[in-house]
């Protein structure tokens, strides 16, 4: 597929990218050629979003060349990049959701008459571009009313509209299903018959595999390779990528060790018919100590809004909850938090760390609040338990007063998770804590799961990624169209008998 | 924008109320503007007559012109605070040369252009200098103010010839009346439409509403628009100041206090979003036509104090952004 001989459109040699005092990007060098796609693969801070936007002139380059189609270029922004052909599509999706369809794929490009819009031309030229792209919709609704993967393809239709001859996806499919990516994919591959150059950023491996022939791998912001797909197993790949052994890793696909459960055990937390109109189908669900419970489900079947009910984020319509037996009603998070209930949500930065207060700030949080705000921690306890939570989860950099938004996305998910250990919970739920982050944190928090059930906290683990969820739950809920379908065990269950519940037959 | 009814349809099912709602607003201000005429002219006799509702024009026309300025603003997402004051200002600089002897034809330009340069200022702190909308407009707001008494302490008479006579050219229709500055108004109000709807310039005006840091990846000219949207406004508020010259036949540096707020109420009230991005130039205008509705209810009414007028302004405002608020709280 790869034509070896083609004259590369990106030539990048030799870049620098200094935020002082860190050297973000150290005389990198980078060839995309036309008709390829090219996975630009690196951990969390290796480099690979400092790399995308030298090269669409977001930041300048404080040493090195990059040559598009044979001729030196400095982009001044995005604009200007996109005028010579090389077009982002970034992970949140970057288009305005008041305006129509249309329009988010016309404008800059759009039809003119008489020096103003010509809206049919407009609707016309948008509506062939959305079919080349096999989207059936309306032009002219607006964006806002698609969901997420709608208009993930429409900023690709966007990027396609001027003369592309670079299209740069980075982390496209985070927050797609199946379905959607390998829709997604079907429309790279179209790209790429058609001569693009596709220059694609993902964190997983499967997804690189399948539909890359080409990678370039970062490590600290230095060039580690560029290798043919076909040439190198993932094992090689990882090693590459986190620069240290298999170890980690293997100690995470190991650790599902399933204690028996004491027969005649009390459920920590026993839910009966909970449920909310318009969020999730009542459910029963029972959670013991020292068990991790897997959600599986696609994106929009009620995880999250499972996890929700659970911890008092929503508040239930129907149903009962019982706390170690005694009936509960669980109205906020701090009643939640009041009967040792956690909850992590998967926004992240949204719903998550306070991005603006350092590592220890963070940290402190919860556990302040509970006690309230005429008692503050003594700063001396505040300071071990924030050195012993870097040290045990590995936080880096370990600087309790880092800011957290200099922090890469997997340490934050850390922080966020020592702010829940420092309470003590006796449950935890935890909603994506490995979405967005690297090979090597992702096993580091899967294996921290492990421990703390063997301690003897029992834990809800909501993950889009089905494998992860297998390897590391004793029991797997499965959620099908805001219903809780099914109940499986984690040790004998398989990825297709998941997938088979999933999908439920017939209903696609 | 009309597309094919069916394919429409169909869309309406899966997405039931969505595209209606973004005209919502609007309508619902449309439906408090016609209950309010109906309740008017049920109650008094000669309240729906061609000679009210064009005085409903004629006593608002430099509002509308602020109201379509401000639009332009509140769609990026900002707000403008010196509109009332640099009316002020383009008044007394009008007078004041009109005064010293210089025709029409240099002083309006002159008068207009100073909104201008005061919009394009605001635009610069709010864009290059990241200074807050809210706070760069309270400074332009003092500083237009304090130039206006700077220019002339006292109320100045027009009195240019050829002045008066634009100011009183009057078009009539049967009943119906059309000043010169009425015209000039609802020129404004189509400009300000066809520039929103069908220029690359409007777009982006919503776009940056919608979310600024998407407008700039997605490659549009944010910095232009922003400082542009800004001299609209700006330039919108010198031309109702020099509407308000020709309507008062004076300048005074006293004019259009709080008039500034008057125009948000109007724009807010025909259903634009604070927060930018959705909203429409109609919409401000029919807001407009709700404010001055309501002064002459109070009018007519005869034993009402006039304050009513400022008592039912802040209960409208309040329904109607609690009615937004509902409305953007069930899109999410």
């Amino acid at each position: 597929m790869t034509q070896q001989t083609a004259p590369a459109v990106v030539e990048m040699t030799g870049i620098s990218v200094e935020f002082p005092p860190v050297r973000a990007l150290d005389g990198v060098d980078f060839r995309l050629r036309p008709g390829e796609i090219h996975a630009l693969m690196g951990e969390n801070g290796a480099g690979k979003s400092t790399l995308i936007k030298a090269l669409t002139g977001i930041h300048s380059p404080t040493a090195g060349t990059i040559l598009v189609d044979g001729v030196e270029r400095r982009f001044t922004g995005p604009a200007d990049a996109r005028a010579h052909g090389v077009s982002t599509v970034y992970q949140e999706v970057n288009l305005c959701e008041n305006l129509t369809v249309a329009e988010n794929i016309m404008l800059g490009a759009e039809p003119r008459l008489l020096g103003g819009l010509h809206w049919p031309a407009m609707r016309r030229q948008a509506a062939s571009h959305l079919k080349r792209m096999g989207l059936d919709i309306d032009p002219s609704s607006s964006l806002g009313s698609h969901s997420l993967a709608v208009q993930q393809l429409v900023a690709i239709c966007r990027a396609t509209v001027s003369d592309c001859k670079v299209l740069i996806l980075d982390e496209p499919t985070s927050s797609l299903d199946t379905d959607e990516v390998a829709h997604l994919f079907t429309v790279m591959r179209q790209l790429r018959s058609d001569g693009v150059a596709i220059l694609f950023v993902s964190h997983f491996l499967d997804q690189v595999y399948e539909v890359s022939d080409r990678m370039t791998v970062l490590r600290n912001g230095s060039l580690v390779g560029e290798y043919a797909t076909a040439d190198l197993p993932p094992a090689e790949l990882v090693q590459h990528m986190i620069g240290r052994s298999m170890e980690v890793l293997e100690a995470a696909e190991e650790v599902v060790e399933h204690a028996e459960r004491p027969a005649g055990a009390t459920p920590l937390l026993q839910v009966v018919g909970l449920g909310r109109k318009g969020s999730v189908q009542p459910f029963d669900l029972d959670l013991y100590e020292g068990e991790v419970v897997g959600l599986a489900g696609l994106l929009g079947s009620g995880r999250t809004e499972l996890a929700r009910l659970l911890t008092g984020a929503d508040r239930a319509d129907v149903g009962q909850t019982r706390v170690a037996g005694q009936v509960t009603r669980l109205r906020t998070p701090r009643a939640a938090m009041g009967h040792g209930i956690a909850y992590t949500s998967e926004d992240r930065k949204g719903e998550g760390v306070v991005d603006g207060l350092t590592v220890r700030e963070n940290i402190v949080l919860a556990l302040q609040a509970r006690r309230g705000w005429m008692r503050p921690l003594p700063r001396k306890q505040v300071d071990e338990l924030v050195a012993s939570y870097i040290q045990q989860l590995g936080i880096r950099p370990a600087d309790p007063e880092a800011l957290l938004r200099n922090l890469s996305g997997g340490n934050q998910q850390k922080v966020l998770l020592a702010r829940w250990l420092a309470t003590a919970p006796q449950l935890l739920v935890l909603d994506e804590p490995t979405r967005g982050i690297d090979v090597g944190a992702k096993a580091e928090i899967q294996k921290l799961v492990a421990d703390l059930a063997v301690e003897g906290m029992s834990v809800v683990f909501i993950s889009a990624e089905l494998e992860e969820v297998l390897r590391i739950s004793h029991r797997i809920a499965v959620m099908r169209d805001r219903r809780k379908v099914a109940e499986i065990d984690g040790g004998g269950a398989t990825m297709d008998q998941v997938v088979d519940l999933i999908a439920g037959g017939g209903t696609r | 924008m009309t597309t094919s009814a069916p394919a429409r349809a169909t869309r309406a099912l899966k997405i039931p109320t969505r595209l209606d709602r973004r005209y919502l607003p609007v309508l619902g201000t449309f439906v408090v503007l016609a209950l309010m005429l109906v309740l008017g002219g049920t109650r008094y006799e000669n309240f729906l007559t061609p000679a009210v509702v064009s005085n409903l024009f004629i006593n608002n026309a430099h509002l509308i012109v602020l109201a379509v300025g401000m639009t332009f603003v509140i769609l990026t997402g900002g707000i403008d605070l010196s509109v009332g004051s640099v009316l002020a200002l383009s008044t007394v600089v009008t007078a004041a040369l009109l005064q010293a002897g210089l025709p029409p034809a240099v002083v309006i330009p002159l008068a207009v252009g100073a909104g201008t340069v005061i919009g394009l200022a605001h635009g610069v702190m709010v864009h290059y200098f990241q200074v807050q909308p809210f706070v760069a407009t309270l400074a332009g707001m003092f500083f237009a103010r304090g130039l206006c008494f700077l220019i002339a302490p006292e109320s100045i008479a027009i009195e240019n010839a050829s002045f008066v006579e634009l100011a009183s050219w009057v078009q009539i229709f049967g009943g119906w009346r059309m000043s010169s500055s009425v015209l000039i108004a609802l020129v404004v109000v189509g400009l300000g439409f066809l520039v929103l709807h069908f220029t690359r310039f409007g777009r982006t005006v919503y776009a940056i509403g919608g979310g600024e840091q998407s407008a700039l990846l997605m490659g549009l000219p944010v910095a232009r628009t922003k400082v542009l949207a800004y001299m609209v406004s700006g330039t919108c508020a010198g031309l109702g100041g020099l509407l308000f010259a020709m309507y008062s036949r004076s300048g005074y540096s006293l004019t259009g206090v709080a008039m500034e707020l008057d125009a948000i109420a109007a724009v807010v009230i025909g259903g634009t979003l604070l927060t930018g991005g959705t909203g429409f130039v109609l919409g401000s205008v029919l807001g407009v036509l709700v404010l001055g509705l309501i002064q002459t209810i109070i009018t007519f009414e005869g034993t009402l104090s006039s304050w009513w007028t400022k008592i039912v302004i802040g209960v409208l405002l309040l329904i109607f952004v609690a009615l937004q608020r509902i409305l953007t709280l069930r899109r999410t």
